[in-house]
């Protein structure tokens, strides 16, 4: 029972203390963390932060210079070759041959990937059914648009039946519908057992994901359920509290929070501003309309800006 | 788990680099009308052999003798009148305006010496600043007032002595034949490290190359399978201009052609085999292309294909040597012009092949599946 518990929780990733280098440079430091089968880990951060060099790492397309990382239970510095025939992968740039068509593009992958042609058509047939490319097989892939790019290049890592696949913001650049429909796929994938690695700036697909993780300047600062990370005490030190305040006029409240010393953070949400304060505040001490303020638990957001700015301050 | 060779790979690259070249017509286009274009430019608008300089004359003498000494130079076909003066200054002037090329100075004594036995000097005036010129209309006078002088001396007697020179091989000695073999060979050339760089940097530019990483695809499959469309291109421009040497500048092909496309085999892999070390170096096409343009340049200027190596000052000499164009350039020659076979050239097919494996070993051992 214990034995076949542990079977089922058999980690997709599992990254020691890793560290990747460019020259003096360390793009990702020390970074360890965990993805269990079936998955949706998300992993977020700045811009530079080192998401991308953290993938190609996990993925043995750049070395290691330090730490260990085993990912479909081999190792990724000794058995790069094999790892890379499970794994599926979508760079942040589209790379797929633009003068070719969807359907060329897709034969090109199932031949690299030696599927047989009936296997090849089989599997083409499946995936085309699943994201609706359908009618887009005969145009170019530099012709399609966007949104259809990023199922096409998902298709393209899905041929060969990957048991785990890294998604570098999939997202990016597509309007909602099509995020929504990408972000379907991707839970139906990982509903057949298929790990995924997902990179992404939207904070509403950050909290889609099971699990996620904050890198800053190379350092992975936290990683967790989306709920835990709300939880964790960096965000909400001891003798403070979130409220989320309405306002019709949130600039200018925010302006104004700012201003005031029992406000720690501010920063506008929606509709709204959600505010750090210390425990004895209220709205009538904030000199606010009670009916506009209720206490919540931080968004994910508040999460990653407390933690960076903590993390700020310790490197001053 | 083993990854070996897979032909099926190797094919699926293949086929995918023969869409993007049909897909290009652009670039297939002028990858095969630029050579096209250079040898009809080359075999019909260039000639070497120094024909009709243009020539300014003064003569002084205006006697009937003077007038046979022109006339000998017209009908050599090596010099045209194309001005008669009547001083020495206006001589100078047309040479110098670019007019004529030389000027020949019959002296007003010219008559009277020929009639006293001495010698009737002609003054031969040169522009010096195209030497292949010069040379010839030195050459050619020489050997023009030689026969007149010798005709005045013998008469309707036998002359003691001549020459009768025999040209083998391109016994017209026009240019087209020695040029044409030369323009195969560095148009194959340039067609090939080309093609083969940017193959490379192409999917490096538009990251393609990361996601091909991510393939089990190998680099050897990879490699392979890129190559073989664009060694195919390259035979089929280079009998493209081997047919049309032969047809429309009729220049016979004295050996087998067969021959020569062995020979020509090592030399186009040696050339895929440079560009894809070029693709390990650099990062763009257009980084590419100038280094293509560095290791093109000196291989054309030392190969023999302009400027004859006998003429070459030793140490360039050796230097050209390390050029594979050299080679190939002597072997087509050969067995254009010259009909040499193997037997002939077996030296040349052994440092071609050698050349060739060398080149490619060094740009695989480059090659990594790695991003950098
Ligand atoms: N090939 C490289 N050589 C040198 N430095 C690099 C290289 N690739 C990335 N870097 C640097 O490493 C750092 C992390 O880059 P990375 O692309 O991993 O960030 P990212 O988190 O993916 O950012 P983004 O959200 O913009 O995609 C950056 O400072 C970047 O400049
Ligand atoms: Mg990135």
């Amino acid at each position: 029972m214990l034995e076949q518990n542990r079977n089922n929780h058999k980690l997709t990733i599992d990254a020691r203390g890793v560290t990747i280098k460019f020259g003096t440079f360390t793009a990702v430091n020390q970074v360890s963390l965990t993805v269990s089968q079936g998955e949706v880990f998300g992993l977020l951060g700045p811009n530079g932060s080192g998401k991308t060099t953290l993938i190609r790492g996990l993925c043995g397309l750049l070395p290691l210079a330090e730490g260990a990382a085993t990912v479909l239970g081999q190792d990724v510095a000794t058995s790069a070759e094999s790892v890379r025939t499970h794994i599926g992968y979508m760079s942040q740039k589209f790379s797929l041959y633009e003068d070719l068509t969807a359907q060329e593009n897709m034969d090109f992958y199932s031949g690299i990937y030696g599927l047989t042609p009936r296997e090849a058509k089989e599997r083409q047939d499946d995936l085309v059914d699943m994201s609706g490319l359908g009618p887009y097989l005969e145009r170019r892939a530099g012709r399609l648009s966007g949104g259809w790019k990023q199922r096409l290049a998902l298709v393209c890592a899905l041929l060969h039946q990957p048991k785990l696949i890294f998604l570098d913001e999939p997202t990016a650049g597509i309007d909602p519908v099509a995020r929504r429909d990408l972000w379907n796929l991707l839970f139906r994938l990982s509903a057949e057992g298929i790990s995924l690695v997902v990179t992404t700036h939207y904070m509403d697909e950050a909290e889609r994901c099971a699990r996620v993780g904050y890198i800053y300047m190379a350092n992975l600062l936290a990683i967790g359920t989306p709920h835990d990370l709300k939880q964790m005490p960096g965000v909400t030190p001891p003798g403070t509290r979130w409220l989320e305040i309405f306002s019709h006029d949130s600039a200018a409240l925010l302006e104004e929070l700012r201003q005031r010393p029992g406000v720690r953070q501010a920063t506008i949400f929606g509709q709204s501003v959600h505010a750090l304060v210390d425990e004895d505040q209220n709205a009538a001490t904030l000199g606010l309309d009670e009916k506009h303020v209720l206490e919540t638990e931080p968004s994910l957001e508040d999460v990653f800006v407390t933690i960076s700015r903590a993390q700020g301050m310790a490197a001053k | 788990m083993t990854n070996r060779f897979s032909a099926q790979r190797t094919y699926s690259v293949a086929r995918k680099e023969f869409l993007h070249i049909i897909r290009d017509p652009a670039t297939l286009f002028f990858s095969l009308f630029i050579p096209v274009f250079e040898l009809f430019m080359l075999g019909y608008a260039i000639d070497t052999n120094v024909r009709y300089i243009r020539t300014v004359v003064f003569d002084a003498a205006n006697t009937k003798d003077s007038e046979d000494l022109l006339r000998a130079f017209e009908n050599s076909q090596d010099f045209r009148i194309v001005r008669q003066v009547y001083s020495e200054t206006d001589l100078s002037q047309a040479i110098v305006a670019g007019k004529a090329r030389v000027g020949i100075i019959i002296p007003e004594n010219f008559s009277r010496n020929l009639e006293a036995g001495r010698t009737a000097t002609i003054k031969v005036v040169v522009d010096g600043s195209e030497s292949s010129i010069a040379t010839a209309a030195i050459g050619d006078s020489n050997a023009i007032t030689l026969r007149e002088s010798l005709k005045r001396i013998f008469g309707e007697r036998q002359v003691p002595m001549d020459v009768s020179p025999q040209i083998l091989f391109n016994p017209d000695t026009r240019s087209a034949n020695f040029f044409i073999p030369g323009l195969m060979v560095v148009m194959c050339q340039m067609m090939a490290i080309m093609l083969s760089a940017n193959a490379i940097v192409r999917e490096k530019e538009n990251g393609t190359l990361e996601q091909l990483f991510m393939t089990p695809v190998r680099a050897g499959e990879l490699i392979l399978g890129k190559l073989i469309p664009y060694l195919v291109l390259t035979f089929v421009e280079f009998c493209t201009i081997l047919l049309l040497m032969r047809i429309v500048f009729q220049v016979e092909i004295a050996g087998h052609v067969q021959t020569l496309l062995a020979l020509t085999l090592p030399f186009v892999f040696t050339m895929l085999g440079l560009g894809l070390w070029i693709s390990t170096q650099v990062g763009t096409r257009e980084a590419a292309g100038q280094m293509a343009m560095g290791t093109m340049m000196p291989s054309i200027f030392l190969s023999g294909y302009v400027f004859p190596l006998d003429s070459m000052p030793a140490f360039f000499w050796y230097v050209a040597q390390i050029f594979p164009t050299t080679w190939l350039i002597d072997a087509a020659r050969g067995v254009i012009l010259r009909g040499a076979g193997i037997a002939e050239l077996w030296v040349h097919s052994v440092v071609l092949w050698s050349m060739g494996i060398a080149m490619f070993t060094l740009a695989m051992l480059k090659f990594h599946k790695r991003l950098t």
